[in-house]
C-alpha cells in the first residue's frame, strides 16, 4: 500500500540560509506521527512547504496518490490536507461558528459530487462544536475566547475541511496540564474517525502519549525516525535535542 | 429583508427622490443631486475591495477616467445610449481591474496600493497622449437639450446615475451576505488562514478587484455629458481618488450603509461649501476629516453609532 | 537611427545625474518602507515641503536652499518623531496599519498638497544661487552645475546615512528592526523607539532632497505626485531597504527617464517611471538583487 503522504527529497532556503535539506517522511494512513525538533530546526517550515503555505525548490510533495508540486494552498486544503496554526489565526470579525462555515462552504461545499444545503451546515457547525466543546460559545467572537478555547476553534476549524490528513503545529504551547490532556484526548478522538494526525509540539508528555511514530528534524535535517520508546533513546537525539 | 424586498425599497426611495428634485424643479438640485450620486456609486465601489477584503485602491480616479473617456471615445466614433456607455465602461474598467490584479494582488496588500497609483498616473499620460479623444487639450461632448418624457437633459443623467446607485448598492449588501461576502472578509480578516480553510484568495480578489473597478467605471461613463468639456486634469482628479477613500473611511467599511452614510454626509457639505467657500478649502476639511476619523474612529460614523445604541442597551 | 554622439553621451551624464539626485529623494522611502515596513506615501508631499521651505528661506533671506534645508533638518526630524507616534498608537499597536494606516497617509499626502495649494498656489516656484545656470564643460561633455550639485549633495548624504546604519549602534539596531525584534531586546534597545528615531531620520531626509528638487525645477505643489512612482518603483526595485540596491535603481531609472525625453518627448516621462514601478511589481517584486 502506498503512503497517505509522501515527501521526498525536499529542501528550502531562505537567502543563504539552509532551512530544510532533502527531508524524507512517508506516512501511511491511519497514523498518529510526533514530529519534533529545537526551535528553528524547520518544523513549521516542513509543515508550511507541505501546505502550500512556502514553496519548496526541491523535492516532491506527493499526497493521496497526487502531486501536490505548484497546487496553491486552498488547492491542497480541497485535496484533504487541513492544518492548525501555532499561533491561532482565527477570522476575527466573524463568530466561532462561522469561523467554521467557511471551511464547510469553501472546501467541503467545493468538492464533486457534495453540496451541503444552509442546514446541513448549520447541524455540521453544531457537531463541530460539541466535538471541541464549544458548542456555548457559537455566537461569541475569538476575542472572547480563552486561550485552550481558541487552541480548540484552530483545531475545529481545520477539521470542518474534512481532511484525511490533519497538521496540528504546535496546538498545545503555553496551556496547562489538564488542558493538554484534554486536547490530546481530543486529537486522539478524530485519529479514531480514521484521520491520520501529524502533531509538532514541544511538551514531550504530550508527544509520547499521542504518538505511534516520532520524527525528529534537527537543523533542517531528518536525524531520527521510528517507534518514540526507541528514537528518544537515540544519542543523536538526547545530544542535539533532550540533552540540553 | 430579501434581496428582492431591499431593491423594491431602494427603488421607491429613488422614486420618492426624483419626484422630490422634479418638484423642487430647479436645475441646480439635479446637478448638485447628480454628484452626490456618483459619489454614493465610488465609494460603495470602492468599499466592495477596500473595505470587504481590505485591499487599499488608490487609483479610483483612474477607473473612473476609463469610464468617462470610454464615452468620449464612442462619442467621437458613433454616439451611443448612455445606459449602453454605461454597461460598456464597466466591461472596459473592470478588464483593467482584472488586469492590474493579476499583475500585482499576489503580493502584499501594500504593493497593490502603491500599483494603484502608478495605475492611475500611466493612463493619465496615456490620455494626455492620444489625440484622438482630445490629448491635453481636451475634448468636448455637447449634451442636447432635452430628452423625450423627462425635458431637461440634466434630469434623464440624474435618473440614470440614480439607478446605477440603486444598482450599486443591491450589488453590495447581495455580495455581503453571500459566500462570496465571507470569503471577501476571511481575506481581510487573515488571508494565510483564509488559504489553509480553502479560500481561492487570488480569485476572489480578482472578482471583487473586477467588480469594484466596473462600478467606478460605470460612475465614470455618463460624466462627459454632465460636464461638457472633459479634460485629463479633472476626469484624472485627485478629489476622486480622496472622496472614494474618505467616505467609506468617514462612513464605516464593514457594510454597504458605511459609504452610503458617508457619501451623503461629505457629498453634501462639499456641495454646501463649494458654493459658500473655494474648493481648495472644501478638498482640505476631506483631507482633514479623514486623517481624523481613520484615527480616532475606526469604525467610521456607523460604528460610532452601533457603539452609542450598544452602550444604551447595557 | 541616426543618434549623435554627443546626444548619447550627453543624455547618459544627464541620467547619472538625475539617478543621483533620485536616491536622495528615496532614501527616506528606503529607511520607512524598505527598513520599517510603513507604507510612507505621504514622503514625496513632505520632499515638496521641504522645497517650499527652502523657497522661503531662499527669498526672504537669500539663504542657499541646501543649507536652508540642513537648518530646518531638526523641524522635520521631529515631524516625522510626532507622525511615527501617532502612526504607532493608532495603528501599528492595533495592526490595523494595512487599510487605515494607508489612508492615514494617503490623507497627510493630501493635506499637505491642499494646504501648499491654498498657500502659495499653482505657480511655479525657483530659487536662486551661484550654481543654478551655469555648467562645467570636459570636451563635448556637458554638466550642468544644476544637476551636478544636487547629484553630489545626495551621494554625500547617502554615503554619511550607509555608514551611520551600518557603524552605529542605532543604526544597526535599525537594520535589526526589519529582521528580529527579540534579539533587538537582548540587546536592550526598545523597538519602538529606535522605530521613531528611525523614521525621523527618513522624514529629516526630506527636508534635503526638498531643496534639491527645487534647484533642479521650478516647483508647484502637484508634482510630489510625480515623484510618488519614481520613489517607490527605485525602492521596490533596489530590493527594499538595501542602500546599494537603492542607489543602482535609482541610476538606472534616471538613465532610462533621460533616454525617453531625450528621444521621444518629455510628455511621456511620467509614464516611464510608473510604468517602471508597475513592470516591477508585476515581475521584479523581490527586486533587481533579489531571489
Amino acid at each position: 500500500m502506498t503512503a497517505l503522504l509522501e515527501v521526498t527529497g525536499v529542501g528550502k532556503r531562505f537567502g543563504g540560509f539552509v532551512a530544510l535539506d532533502g527531508i524524507n517522511l512517508s506516512v501511511p494512513a491511519g497514523e498518529r506521527i510526533g514530529l519534533i525538533g529545537p526551535n528553528g530546526s524547520g518544523k513549521s517550515t516542513l509543515v508550511n512547504c507541505i501546505c502550500g503555505t512556502l514553496t519548496n525548490e526541491v523535492g516532491q510533495v506527493t499526497f493521496d496518490g497526487k502531486h501536490l508540486n505548484g497546487l496553491s494552498a486552498h488547492a491542497r486544503t480541497h485535496a484533504g490536507l487541513a492544518r492548525s496554526f501555532q499561533l491561532p489565526r482565527p477570522f476575527a470579525s466573524m463568530s466561532v461558528a462561522d469561523n467554521l462555515r467557511v471551511p464547510l462552504m469553501f472546501t467541503v461545499n467545493a468538492r464533486p459530487g457534495t453540496h451541503l444545503s444552509a442546514a446541513e451546515l448549520d447541524a455540521r457547525c453544531a457537531e463541530l462544536l460539541t466535538l471541541v466543546a464549544l458548542d456555548h460559545k457559537a455566537h461569541r467572537f475569538p476575542r472572547d475566547l480563552t486561550q485552550v478555547e481558541m487552541r480548540k476553534l484552530e483545531l475545529a476549524r481545520a477539521m470542518a475541511a474534512d481532511p484525511k490528513l490533519l497538521i496540528a503545529d504546535e496546538a498545545m504551547a503555553g496551556l496547562s496540564n489538564s488542558e493538554v490532556t484534554d486536547i490530546v484526548a481530543l486529537l486522539i478522538r478524530l485519529n479514531e474517525r480514521g484521520i491520520t494526525i501529524i502533531l509538532i509540539e514541544h511538551i514531550m508528555r504530550a508527544v509520547m502519549s499521542f504518538s505511534q511514530r516520532l520524527v525528529v528534524l534537527v537543523s533542517g535535517k531528518k536525524i531520527a525516525d521510528g517507534k518514540p520508546e526507541d528514537v528518544i533513546r537515540e544519542p543523536e537525539v538526547e545530544r542535539a535535542y533532550l540533552g540540553q | 429583508m430579501s434581496t428582492f424586498k431591499f431593491s423594491l425599497v431602494l427603488l421607491a426611495v429613488g422614486a420618492l427622490v426624483f419626484a422630490a428634485a422634479r418638484y423642487v424643479g430647479n436645475d441646480y438640485v439635479f446637478f448638485a443631486g447628480y454628484t452626490v450620486l456618483q459619489f454614493i456609486v465610488l465609494a460603495t465601489a470602492w468599499n466592495i475591495l477596500g473595505g470587504y477584503t481590505g485591499y487599499v485602491n488608490f487609483g479610483s480616479a483612474a477607473f473612473f477616467a476609463v469610464g468617462a473617456y470610454t464615452t468620449v471615445f464612442f462619442h467621437n466614433l458613433y454616439p451611443l445610449p448612455i445606459p449602453l456607455l454605461v454597461v460598456i465602461a464597466g466591461i472596459v474598467a473592470g478588464v483593467i481591474g482584472i488586469g492590474m490584479g493579476y499583475l500585482t494582488l499576489r503580493l502584499r496588500g501594500a504593493f497593490f496600493a502603491i500599483a494603484t497609483l502608478a495605475l492611475a498616473v500611466v493612463l493619465q499620460t496615456l490620455v494626455v497622449n492620444w489625440d484622438f479623444v482630445g490629448g491635453s487639450r481636451g475634448a468636448y461632448v455637447i449634451r442636447p437639450e432635452s430628452v423625450p418624457i423627462l425635458g431637461n437633459y440634466i434630469n434623464y443623467l440624474f435618473l440614470v446615475m440614480l439607478l446605477l446607485t440603486i444598482i450599486a448598492l443591491v450589488v453590495a449588501r447581495t455580495i455581503e451576505r453571500s459566500q462570496l461576502g465571507y470569503g471577501f472578509a476571511t481575506i481581510r480578516d487573515d488571508e494565510q488562514a483564509a488559504e489553509a480553510s480553502g479560500v481561492p484568495t487570488l480569485k476572489l480578489k480578482l472578482i471583487a478587484t473586477a467588480i469594484s473597478g466596473a462600478f467606478m467605471g460605470m460612475a465614470g461613463a455618463p460624466f462627459p455629458y454632465y460636464i461638457g468639456y472633459l479634460e485629463p486634469s479633472s476626469a484624472f482628479g485627485l478629489a476622486y481618488a480622496v472622496n472614494s477613500i474618505a467616505m467609506p473611511m468617514i462612513g464605516g467599511t464593514t457594510s454597504w450603509i458605511g459609504p452610503l452614510v458617508g457619501a451623503l454626509v461629505l457629498g453634501i457639505t462639499q456641495q454646501v461649501a463649494t458654493v459658500t467657500i473655494s474648493s481648495a478649502v472644501n478638498l482640505l476639511i476631506v483631507g482633514v476629516l479623514l486623517v481624523v476619523f481613520v484615527v480616532v474612529a475606526p469604525n467610521g460614523i456607523v460604528g460610532l453609532i452601533q457603539d452609542r445604541l450598544r452602550a444604551r442597551s447595557k | 537611427m541616426d543618434i549623435s554622439y554627443d546626444l548619447f553621451i550627453n543624455a547618459v551624464i544627464a541620467g547619472l545625474l538625475l539617478g543621483g539626485f533620485y536616491a536622495a529623494v528615496t532614501i527616506g522611502v528606503s529607511i520607512s518602507f524598505g527598513i520599517l515596513d510603513i507604507v510612507n506615501i505621504a514622503h514625496p508631499a513632505f520632499i515638496i515641503l521641504g522645497s517650499y521651505i527652502a523657497y522661503i528661506l531662499n527669498t526672504t533671506f537669500g539663504l542657499d536652499p541646501i543649507l536652508a534645508s540642513l537648518i530646518v533638518l531638526p523641524l522635520f526630524y521631529a515631524l516625522g518623531s510626532a507622525i511615527y507616534q501617532v502612526y504607532y498608537q493608532s495603528f501599528e499597536r492595533r495592526g490595523q496599519e494595512a487599510l487605515r494606516g494607508l489612508a492615514f497617509f494617503f490623507g497627510l499626502l493630501f493635506i499637505t498638497e491642499v494646504l501648499l495649494i491654498l498657500v502659495f498656489g499653482v505657480d511655479y516656484r525657483y530659487v536662486e544661487a551661484a550654481y543654478i545656470g551655469p555648467s562645467l564643460r570636459l570636451g563635448v561633455m556637458d554638466f550642468p552645475l544644476r544637476m551636478l550639485v544636487p547629484c553630489l549633495v545626495s551621494l554625500a548624504l547617502f554615503g554619511a546615512l550607509h555608514v551611520y546604519l551600518s557603524r552605529t549602534f542605532i543604526g544597526r539596531a535599525i537594520a535589526a528592526v526589519s529582521q528580529d525584534q527579540l534579539a533587538l531586546q537582548l540587546m536592550a534597545a526598545d523597538p519602538i523607539r529606535i522605530k521613531r528615531i528611525a523614521f525621523a531620520m527618513s522624514i529629516a531626509t526630506a527636508s534635503i532632497a526638498g531643496a534639491l528638487l527645487i534647484v533642479i525645477q521650478p516647483i508647484e505643489p502637484s508634482v510630489g505626485r510625480e515623484y510618488i512612482g519614481r520613489v517607490f518603483a527605485i525602492c521596490v526595485l533596489g530590493g527594499l531597504g538595501s542602500l546599494p540596491g537603492t542607489l543602482v535603481a535609482a541610476m538606472l531609472l534616471g538613465l532610462f527617464e533621460s533616454f525617453t525625453s531625450t528621444f521621444y518627448g518629455p510628455s511621456w516621462a511620467p509614464a516611464v517611471s510608473f510604468g517602471f514601478l508597475l513592470l516591477t511589481l508585476a515581475f521584479r517584486p523581490a527586486g533587481l538583487f533579489g531571489r
